[in-house]
């Protein structure tokens, strides 16, 4: 187990940079997750993590050893990859033996090694099977068999579970943060799906557009988001957004006018354009609230989604409650004061 | 009508369209360019030459079923015999070189190098050139008198003080042979097998190298497994091609000299058109079937058929 920094990380294909000084520590034990939209630069800043990319400038370290240029196997690292990457001619048991048998290890101990790796996968019925005959959830487990038999100081994961169906990946993702909590392994896992940040990481590092928008506690990023990308990339359905202005102690929008924060942060003097944000199950129903239109309502069961027009925007509410208005009728909500976020217009940074 | 009155109905189709529907008749009509291309062409020759191999037949005249008397006369014939050894190693010392020198090559192309669509396409030039034409080229090269090999090392850099005799010797004149014939093979080999390497997913290799892979061990581990299926079917043709060779080895030395570089396929013809014995030629050409079907069984068998290929049970 080791701790990784990642200090003012350059990254350039060519002329094009794509990472443009990236900095992140990684605890002892630590599940860390690399969150953003494609193109972000999280694969590529994993890959360098790894050895499979230079390091352009700044520097990585593992251990408090720095890595920039020590080849990938000397980094006592496993990587867990999108496609699996299993070799298909060897059958499971060789695939988790493959790195022992080249550092020519005795045959008790590949046994040894292999066999704790499948029993804690469950993968002992398959060991004499080929990829092509395991299902998709299987390989995954094979691949990350591989990389449990390396006793590695940090497992790295490229978005392991988006080639999987989505029952099996909510499966695979309790299983994962599972196996961290036993092996206590240093973890680097890379997704775009901010659901698997919020349920697996101990930290998440949100990347835009080859920088960090945020890093900290899924609660902490949920809770007081930076600023509109991560408040709106983080929480699912996403934060509502309402562009106007403070005046007289509210905030209004159009002719819609809604409360301020509890704490009123000390940027939000009177005349202040700001943009109010709100998550969806954050609006509660209120008959002493402001009036919304329907559009369409959506009921899962366990809560109802509605999108309705507050005004001249859209927002999306999430309720408890069963909603029995059809399209067309209002609904009285209101956001909770408590939960309110504000954001400069122009920068889109938190007010606080 | 307007759109609301309006009936929806499926017009009937006509005859010829119904015609084309029924399976039977399409079936019949897709079957018959191809099947009668085959049997015109490949089956008629073929059945005519396994017939004639069992005959006396001369040009111009009818020959008599005479059985096997063919083949026991080829048996104590050391010309058949000498050209039988000869083809054999012909294709196995002409198949090891094109698929070590073909595999380099493709290993090569495999990596991003500078110009690489460039210098894919020159290595393709060899196949493209007809093998009539890059025959003569090498039978100018091996010229006794007018060869470029022996005027840059006698003439220019003064190594040997006499021209080379490529063709006039029996070994020269093989191993010169064999050079042609690698020279020409490669391209189909490098090709094909980079086609193979291209179907290899680099993020294998990224885990090889994760895992604590050298370069040697993951083309060992990696590499040559993978390829071994392509690999099989490139060396079933390669051997097949090289075997039943006639071009080259007619155009440059007519099986010389005393008929020391004679392969089945230019003996078989040697003895069947300008020796007018038909039948004769026809058993040449019939005996060499059974080393084909040998030698494809055993790289269909011995290197092709993986048993990670098959199967895709998830019982």
């Amino acid at each position: 187990m080791a701790t990784v920094s990642v200090r003012a990380v350059r990254k350039a294909f060519g002329s094009t940079e794509v990472l443009h000084g990236v900095d992140v520590e990684v605890e002892d034990g630590e599940f860390v997750i690399l969150v953003g939209p494609s193109g972000c630069g999280k694969s590529t800043l994993l890959r360098m993590i790894a050895g499979l990319e230079n390091v352009t400038r700044g520097e990585i370290a593992i251990g408090g050893r720095v890595v920039n240029n020590v080849a990938p196997k000397e980094r006592d690292i496993a990587m867990v990859f999108q496609n699996y990457a299993l070799y298909p001619h060897m059958t499971v048991h060789d695939n988790m033996a493959f790195s022992l048998s080249l550092l020519n290890a005795p045959k008790e101990v590949i046994a040894a090694k292999v066999g704790r790796a499948a029993e804690i996968l469950g993968l002992q019925p398959y060991l004499q099977r080929y990829p092509r005959q395991l299902s998709g959830g299987q390989r995954q487990r094979v691949a990350m068999g591989r990389a449990i038999v390396r006793d590695p100081q940090v497992f790295l994961f490229d978005e392991p579970l988006s080639n999987l169906d989505a029952k099996l990946r909510v499966a695979m993702r309790a299983e994962i943060k599972d196996l961290h909590q036993r092996l206590g392994t240093t973890t680097i896992y890379v997704t775009h799906d901010q659901i698997e940040a919020m349920t697996m990481a101990d930290k998440i590092v949100v990347m835009n557009g080859g920088n960090v928008e945020q890093m900290g506690g899924p609660l902490d990023l949920y809770d007081r988001p930076d600023n509109l990308f991560v408040a709106g990339f983080i929480g699912s359905p996403a934060m509502n957004f309402l562009k106007g202005e403070i005046r007289g102690g509210a905030f209004h929008t159009g002719d819609v006018a809604l409360p301020l924060p509890l704490q009123v942060p000390s940027g939000a003097q009177d005349g202040r354009r700001v943009i109010y944000g709100i998550r969806p199950e954050h609006l509660l129903l209120d008959a002493a609230g402001v009036a919304a239109t329907v559009h369409v309502t959506e009921p899962t069961g366990s809560e109802t989604q509605v999108i309705m027009n507050l005004g001249t925007t859209q927002v999306v509410g999430a309720f408890r409650e069963r909603i029995t208005q059809k399209p067309g009728q209002s609904l009285h909500i209101a956001p909770d004061p408590a939960l309110v976020h504000l954001f400069d217009e122009k920068t889109g940074t938190r007010l606080s | 009508m307007d759109a609301s009155t309006w009936v929806a109905k499926r017009p009937t189709p006509s005859a010829l369209a119904q015609l084309f529907d029924n399976k039977a008749f399409l079936i019949a009509v897709c079957l018959f360019p191809a099947v009668g291309l085959l049997l015109v062409f490949l089956t008629y020759p073929l059945g005519l030459g396994i017939y004639l191999a069992f005959t006396d037949t001369e040009i111009g005249g009818n020959g008599h079923w005479i059985g096997l008397e063919n083949f026991e006369y080829l048996l104590t014939d050391r010309i058949f015999i000498n050209s039988v050894w000869n083809t054999m190693f012909y294709t196995f010392v002409a198949t090891v070189g094109k698929f070590a020198l073909g595999l380099w090559l493709a290993l090569l192309l495999n990596h991003h190098i500078p110009f690489q669509s460039a210098i894919r396409a020159i290595i393709l030039l060899p196949y493209i050139v007809p093998t009539v034409l890059s025959a003569i080229a090498f039978w100018w090269i091996y010229d006794p008198q007018f060869s470029i090999i022996s005027y840059v090392v006698v003439d220019q850099l003064h190594l040997r003080d006499k021209y080379f005799d490529f063709l006039g010797e029996p070994w020269p004149a093989r191993w010169s042979l064999i050079v042609a014939n690698i020279w020409r093979g490669i391209p189909f080999v490098a090709i094909t097998l980079l086609a193979g390497l291209q179907t290899i997913s680099p993020s294998l290799y990224e885990a090889a190298m994760l895992d604590g892979a050298s370069p040697w061990q993951q083309f060992r581990r990696i590499t040559a497994p993978l390829l071994m299926p392509i690999l099989a079917i490139v060396m079933t043709f390669s051997v097949l091609f090289t075997f039943t060779d006639f071009q080259l080895v007619y155009a440059i030395t007519r099986g010389g000299p005393i008929n020391s570089t004679h392969l089945m396929a230019t003996l078989a013809f040697q003895r069947g058109i300008p020796g007018a014995q038909l039948g004769e030629g026809a058993a040449i050409a019939v005996a060499m079937i059974p080393f084909l079907i040998f030698a494809t069984l055993f790289s269909y068998y011995a290197l092709g058929n993986r048993k990670w290929q098959q199967g895709s049970d998830n019982d």
